[in-house]
């Protein structure tokens, strides 16, 4: 009989090795550590602060007490609009760029260079692009709507990328196969080749509901920072990012507060996220299994 | 045996870009019946089968001159339904390629596409297809289970049931069995010849011995000066037993070992 550790001898090996362990160790320890320090220090002051009336009540004293339920409220419905608009944009223009054009041709690497430029452009830019184009071209004011638009304006580049991205994960072989069938070329997209790029579709919306969620430069040109609870898209909404900046920078005092929304901000994001990939998930059940 | 034959190439050739895969080939595919393909690697015996559905339009620069006749339709013609042409001609691949989808999704989408959506007809025409390759025993209990957990050979009958739904009047098969282990290829050899005589056969394969098993006519291609060539086609008893190019004799025999 082979004893197992004599034919694989542990790999005690050269000090050099030894050394980039512990290298590798103690960086995924540093990283693990600050998060844990992060969100350990958030949930630590805010959560305590957190109940049922404060997500459903108004703010009071600018904030520095009472609740926070039309931020949250703006927050949600800001993030709708973003996505019901930047995600079937998107899908559409990853499809053009990764189906319908060569990917060494002329226009596709401008379109690609040029997204991947604007995925790097300060959100500051957006703001006042945002500002510019549908606060007062378009007469929107300051608005959910506006900033709903400016922010998915935002978020296209890496949910187009993200998406193409999946789409060219998609083997060949797949492809051939359903033109083999005599599958129309939708047919094949849809049924085919998107319920397999579903998971670059989901890498896509978990960066854009992020960007959405964290963003603050960008609302404050366009949907401002009145703290009232909306009553339409065409109203101004304060949402939990910009109410947390405002609370820690402007008003003294605020800082339990901030801490708070911070954390609802975070549960948020996590429960979104999560919402977002259980979606996918059921959609391409829906597409794979069964029908 | 039916008489008659189904493919009618005649003089085509095939580049890639400026390069030419293979030229001036004159074959004509038997109804019904099976054709093995032989010939060493890279002479142009899987460009040569694309030709015949048209799947070598998914090449970039690939050009294709001269004609094939399918059932008397001419392939070429600009007036030709490219899906309608597909469905008539099915096609199976060395490397099994089922959908990610379930077992059962696999053999529903082609009919769907092709405007079959009853669904007792699509339980029925599934069932069939699957009892038709042998699958059905091993996966009617886990038709909704994702076709990409079966094994390989598994997948190749899939996938071939996937081709057989749509009822086409011809299977190209490139190398069906290379892939598989023995035992597996055993079986997919065997289905190929229990579909002869219902479907015209064209089958690619590396394969001395099974071509022999199988074929009942044979074509080999060869590489002369950097170029595929059809060497000669006939009868799978004129090819092994009394071939008139040299060619031929050499490869037939240098192979049998
Ligand atoms: N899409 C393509 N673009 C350019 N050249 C190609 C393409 N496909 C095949 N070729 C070339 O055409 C020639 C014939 O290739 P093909 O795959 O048809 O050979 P084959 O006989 O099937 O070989 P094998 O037995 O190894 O499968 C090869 O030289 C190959 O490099
Ligand atoms: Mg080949």
């Amino acid at each position: 009989m082979i004893d197992a550790t004599t034919a694989f001898p542990p790999a005690r090996g050269s000090s050099g090795e030894r050394l980039a362990t512990a290298a590798v160790w103690s960086s995924a320890l540093l990283v693990v550590g600050v998060s844990v320090w992060m969100l350990g220090g958030l949930f630590w002051q805010g959560a305590g602060r957190i109940n049922w009336a404060f997500l459903t009540t108004e703010p009071a004293n600018a904030g520095r007490s009472g609740g926070i339920a039309p931020m949250l409220a703006s927050t949600v419905l800001v993030l709708g609009v973003a996505l019901a608009v930047s995600v079937p944009l998107g899908l559409g223009a990853a499809v053009l760029l990764a189906e319908f054009t060569d990917s060494g041709s002329v226009f596709g690497r401008l379109v690609r260079r040029s997204l991947d430029v604007l995925a790097g452009v300060p959100s500051v830019v957006f703001a006042l692009f945002g500002n510019a184009l549908f606060c007062q071209y378009l007469g929107l004011g300051y608005s959910i709507l506006a900033g709903g638009l400016t922010l998915a304006c935002m978020v296209l580049p890496v949910l187009i990328r993200a998406t193409e991205e999946g789409f060219r994960a998609v083997p060949e072989d797949y492809r051939r196969a359903a033109a083999a069938l005599g599958m129309s070329r939708t047919g094949t997209l849809w049924h085919v080749l998107l319920p397999a790029a579903a998971p670059g579709l989901a890498v896509g919306l978990v960066l854009g509901i992020g960007r959405v969620l964290g963003e603050t430069a960008a609302l404050l040109f366009t949907s401002g920072y009145v703290d009232r609870m909306p009553e339409s898209l065409l109203d101004s909404g304060r949402t939990l990012s910009v109410h947390i900046y405002d609370l820690s920078m402007n008003v003294t005092g605020g800082d339990a507060n901030a801490c708070a929304t911070a954390v609802v901000l975070v549960v948020l994001l996590l429960v979104v996220n999560a919402a977002a990939g259980w979606i996918a998930r059921h959609w391409m059940r829906g597409k794979r299994i069964s029908e | 045996m039916s008489a008659g034959s189904y493919f009618e190439v005649s003089d085509m050739s095939l580049h890639y870009g400026a390069k030419c895969a293979f030229e001036s080939v004159v074959m004509s595919v038997p109804r019904g019946e099976v054709t093995a393909l032989i010939g060493p690697s890279g002479c142009g015996k899987t460009s040569f089968l694309n030709c015949l559905n048209r799947l070598i339009d998914l090449a970039p620069g690939a050009r294709v001159t001269g004609s094939v006749r399918a059932g008397g339709l001419d392939l070429y013609a600009p007036t030709t339904d490219l899906l309608a042409l597909r469905r008539r001609i099915g096609m199976l691949f060395q490397k099994p390629n089922p959908f990610p989808l379930s077992i059962r999704r696999n053999l529903e989408l082609p009919l769907r596409e092709h405007g079959i959506r009853d669904k007792r007809r699509l339980e029925e025409t599934v069932e069939h297809a699957l009892r038709d390759v042998g699958l059905w025993e091993e996966v009617k209990d886990r038709l909704d289970r994702p076709a990409l957990q079966l094994s390989g050979g598994q997948k190749q009958r899939l996938c071939l049931a996937r081709a057989l739904v749509l009822e086409p009047e011809a299977l190209l098969m490139d190398e069906p069995c290379s892939a598989l282990d023995p035992l597996a290829s055993a079986v997919v050899e065997d289905l190929i010849k229990r579909l002869r005589g219902r479907y015209t056969l064209l089958v690619v394969t590396h394969h001395l011995a099974q071509a022999r098993r199988l074929a009942d006519h044979v074509g080999l291609f060869w590489m002369l000066e950097g170029r595929g060539k059809l060497i000669e086609w006939g009868p799978a008893g004129q090819i092994f037993e009394a071939p008139r190019e040299a060619l031929t004799a050499e490869y037939v025999r240098g192979r049998q070992g």
